[in-house]
């Protein structure tokens, strides 16, 4: 059976199935991560008082600054399928598989710290909104990371028998990508710095 | 979105220039938050930049700068209820049912 639509756009949207599949995907995500940032917000104004340089603002720039690297290595390997260089868009790839990587070993060191100190999800509730929002955000990082070393392993396959899926794949996997660096953006100040 | 490798290459540099402008403002959010402002403007200043930030990758990156409009409703909808998820909590302020008058 022959899926329509993978390549090809449809007539009345002007896309193809998987990009709009992912648009209405990440706009769920957005309403789901919009909900956690209310509750922090109802949280925060409801606090008798809330507690400042809890976190370490080193390790969270550098996350910051790791992941938006990941997301340009991410557009990078999408660019180069494009420019029809399947050497280059495997490096940028599995570049951003291993900056990835790096955010959530910096994020062990962070958790870890924060628990030996007693410092858990149940100490306060900063703590608690922390741990929720940046734990959510952690697990979209590790499923990420599962589907970028499906397509560095055996997902690269299509790229020799259907170019263009494979290089819109990489494009939805892309734009996911990029949501969670989005979502990080907001994270940074809001638990960090303020 | 772009699929001619020509269009493409031409893309890599304002990717590149996103780049440099999100590390830059990485930098100003940090420096800014050690000037220990008043709550009410350390917000407003952290969240613009924020917002800065995350329109670039959702405009550059994301190619929403130039997408198709079934897309683009999609999102406008999702704003529309991402706004007035973020107002649910001001009704618990308008609650008064049990406090006495």
């Amino acid at each position: 059976m022959i899926i329509p639509y993978t390549v090809e756009a449809r007539p009345d949207t002007g896309l193809h199935n998987g990009k709009l599949g992912i648009w209405l995907f990440l706009a769920s995500e957005v309403m789901l991560f919009g909900a956690l940032f209310s509750s922090y917000i109802l949280l925060r104004v409801g606090a008798p008082e809330w507690p400042h340089g809890e976190l370490s603002v080193k390790l969270g720039a550098i996350n910051t600054i790791v992941l938006i690297s990941s997301s340009v290595t991410m557009v990078m390997a999408w660019a180069s399928l494009k420019m029809n260089d399947f050497g280059k868009h495997r490096l940028y790839l599995l570049a951003t598989f291993a900056l990835s990587a790096l955010f959530l070993i910096n994020k062990y060191f962070e958790y870890s710290e924060h628990l030996s100190k007693g410092e858990g999800p149940w100490h306060s509730t900063f703590f608690a909104i922390y741990f929720t929002m940046t734990g959510l955000h952690g697990l979209h990082i590790l499923g990420g990371m599962i589907v970028m070393a499906y397509f560095l392993g055996p997902g690269a396959g299509l790229w020799k028998r259907n170019p263009e899926q494979f290089a819109n794949r990489i494009e939805i996997t892309g734009l996911y990508w990029h949501f969670v660096d989005l979502v990080w953006i907001f994270l940074f100040p809001v638990l960090y710095l303020l | 979105m772009h699929s001619d490798p020509a269009e493409v290459k031409k893309s890599v540099r304002s990717y590149m220039t996103v780049f440099a402008m999100l590390m830059v403002f990485t930098v100003l959010t940090v420096t800014a938050s050690r000037f220990h402002l008043a709550v009410p403007v350390a917000i407003t200043v952290a969240l613009v930049i924020a917002a800065m930030k995350g329109s670039m990758v959702a405009g550059v990156f994301m190619h929403l700068s130039h997408e198709k409009r079934a897309i683009y409703g999609a999102l406008l909808l999702t704003i529309v209820l991402f706004i007035v998820l973020l107002f649910i909590p001001v009704l618990t302020m308008m609650d008064h049912i049990g406090t006495p008058k």
